[in-house]
């Protein structure tokens, strides 16, 4: 079972960001990292320029790394970007579906967990066009993974570990919250560097906003479900960075699929470094996503 | 003139929009194939061979959204959804599912195909992507576009272009959101559905009606205020010291006003959105924006709030397409 580390949701400087990459090089027991801007196009800039000398030192390290497209590509200058990210000559993993135009016919590409890959003529089409690997929808239930795992050979990956992506928006929320308009933003998603809680009127922990995306106010976490992913034949867990503690969630789940630790000793170990302090594994049984099948 | 696209939930509500002066019909099966699932709404096969014949008869457009994104497992039955619109002779379908796509444009090459809202394409480049891929002939744009980066998409693609102008508001991009299925385990994109009433429940505590969805409290107003339906992205929520409407204010779509930029813009089609409406709304409505079309097509000022008591909680906004978020 290979572990990825996917693309950081939030925004850090550049101190912050490099540092973090750095010892995903020289620390972390994963596979795969993907890099670059998920988010929001106007964050690029501020870190840019540490993005080849981190690429370098995880490919020195033995990982293999991929750059992600944004999730939401409305701007020319965002068009001009993605086009861009092809020209870099690594392994792109799209994360909106425009950016298929930017490829050649036959150069190959992964797809990421924010493009709708519901069913097996999805999965099958973006493999025949050259996708070398998929990380699924997060809302996926276990009978989809299954279905879709059996009908291809191409690596498949599920989400494991980190605050959820459900949903982006032309609104940034952050800048909302702040009384500002999105142009005007200054940036204030940089206070909230694994995203700012949402709260109920009745002070349940909800969701979480960073930018223009929404996540989920608990962290998931697919530990308990390492089995059933045997099971189905995925090839990777995703592993979703956050500020604190994140090499250590790296170390705790290579623990888990060579077997060291189990699942409960997993979830108790990381607790402490869970952004919002809950976690969540209800898609993968169908049921709401919020639930956790855990006593932990 | 412009092309009024308007909902039908049932056959009844298809001959009402028909009657009130629709160009077009959108309207969907009664299963988990379409975007507006909901217990009593939507037509069986029966149903939209005869809805077609009647409006076709009227020189009205039927289109049949299958904008759902097919189980693994069970694409047969979106597949079947699209073979019986053909069948029932449907202008076209409106579809999102890039697999769904393909059959579609494989095996029913002669059967229009629409791009659905749920399937989220925000730019040129995605746009002529499904267009040259799929043979796409029109696109219905998200709900996250200003009337400029509408313009702007319209002069980079070749295919036609619709876009909401009233009813319900997605705030986050359509097609792109799991929050309802975070909470109740259903989403628009698997089951049709979202912020579903049969995980909603009220309760009245200290004065106040709660309104909770899936246990989450999403609403809390004064016991004899009106209470909004507890649409997720609508609520009440806190955030550090602020509490208020996080994502959207309760406040529905309007986008009268704009009919003339939205024409200047290059748009094909206005898009009615409430396929879960009465027939007197819809008929109302219709009636409404076919005032206005012809208005900005004889070159008149479009006529003024006729829909401000139909619209959500008695407030309306024009969304995206003006710049205030920007």
């Amino acid at each position: 079972m290979q572990l990825t580390v996917g693309p950081n949701q939030f925004f850090w400087d550049i101190e912050t960001w490099r540092d973090f990459y750095a010892r995903i090089a020289d620390e972390a027991p994963v596979d795969r990292v993907v890099l670059g801007e998920l988010v929001c196009s106007k964050r690029l800039p501020f870190y840019q320029t540490a993005i080849p000398e981190a690429v370098e030192r995880l490919v020195g390290a033995g990982k293999t790394v991929a750059m992600t497209t944004l999730a939401l590509v409305t701007l020319k200058r965002e068009r001009n970007l993605t086009a861009e990210l092809v020209e870099m000559g690594l392994e792109v993993e799209i994360n909106d579906l425009s950016a298929l135009a930017h490829l050649p016919q036959g150069a190959p590409f992964s797809i990421g967990p924010l493009v709708n890959v519901y069913n097996e003529g999805t999965l099958n089409w973006l493999a025949r066009r050259g996708a070398i690997r998929f990380c699924l929808p997060p809302e996926l239930p276990l009978s989809s993974v299954n279905a879709l795992v059996a009908s291809t050979n191409v690596p498949v990956e599920t989400w494991a570990w980190g605050r959820l992506p459900l949903a982006i928006s032309g609104r940034c929320y952050h800048a909302r919250l702040a009384g500002r308009a999105k142009d005007n933003c200054q940036f204030v998603c940089a206070d909230d560097p694994d995203g700012r809680a949402v709260e109920t009127l009745d002070g349940q922990e909800f969701l979480a906003v960073n930018g223009v995306q929404t996540l989920s106010g608990s962290c998931a976490n697919l530990a308990r479900q390492l089995p059933a992913m045997r099971q189905a034949g995925v090839a990777g867990l995703r592993l979703s960075p956050q500020s604190q503690g994140f090499v250590e969630v790296c170390g705790l789940f290579r623990d888990l699929v060579e077997g060291r630790i189990s699942a409960d000793e997993l979830s108790a170990a990381a607790r402490d470094n869970a952004p919002g302090g809950s976690y969540s594994d209800g898609f993968i049984a169908g049921s709401a996503g919020v639930a956790w099948s855990g006593q932990i | 003139m412009m092309e009024l696209v308007c909902p039908a939930g049932t056959p009844a509500a298809l001959h009402a929009a028909v009657e009130a002066g629709a160009h077009a019909v959108y309207c969907g099966f009664a299963d988990e194939t379409n975007a507006r699932n909901f217990p009593g709404l939507n037509f069986s096969r029966e149903e939209l061979a005869k809805s077609v014949a009647f409006a076709h008869a009227k020189g009205v457009r039927v289109l049949v959204a299958i904008n759902t994104f097919p189980r693994a497992g069970a694409e047969a039955i979106w597949h079947r959804a699209v073979a019986d619109a053909e069948a029932a002779e449907a202008d076209a379908v409106i579809l999102a599912d890039l697999g769904l796509l393909a059959h579609a444009a494989e095996r029913h090459p002669n059967l229009r195909r629409h791009l659905s809202v749920q399937a989220a394409a925000a730019n040129p480049d995605m746009i002529n992507f499904y267009a040259r891929t799929f043979g796409v002939r029109r696109v219905v744009l998200p709900r996250v576009l200003t009337v400029a980066e509408i313009t702007a998409i319209n002069r980079e693609i070749d295919i036609e272009t619709e876009v909401f102008v009233f009813g319900g508001l997605c705030v986050m991009a359509e097609g792109r959101c799991s929050l309802s299925s975070y909470v109740t385990g259903k989403s628009p994109n698997m089951n049709g559905v979202c912020s579903p009433p049969s995980h909603v429940a009220y309760a009245e505590e200290g004065g106040e009606l709660a309104a909770r969805l899936g246990g989450f409290t999403i609403h809390r107003n004064a016991k004899d205020a009106p209470a909004p339906y507890p649409t997720l992205c609508k609520g009440c929520f806190t955030s550090g010291d602020t509490t208020g409407y996080i994502f959207e204010d309760p406040a529905s779509l309007d986008a009268t006003d704009l009919i003339p930029a939205l024409a200047g813009a290059g748009v094909k089609a206005l898009k009615i959105e409430g396929r879960q409406r009465s027939r007197s709304y819809v008929a109302q409505v219709v009636r409404s924006f076919r005032e206005a079309v012809e208005a900005v097509e004889a070159g008149r000022p479009v006529p003024a709030g006729a829909l401000a008591r139909l619209t959500e909680g008695q407030s309306a906004t024009t969304g995206a397409y003006r710049k205030t978020w920007r």
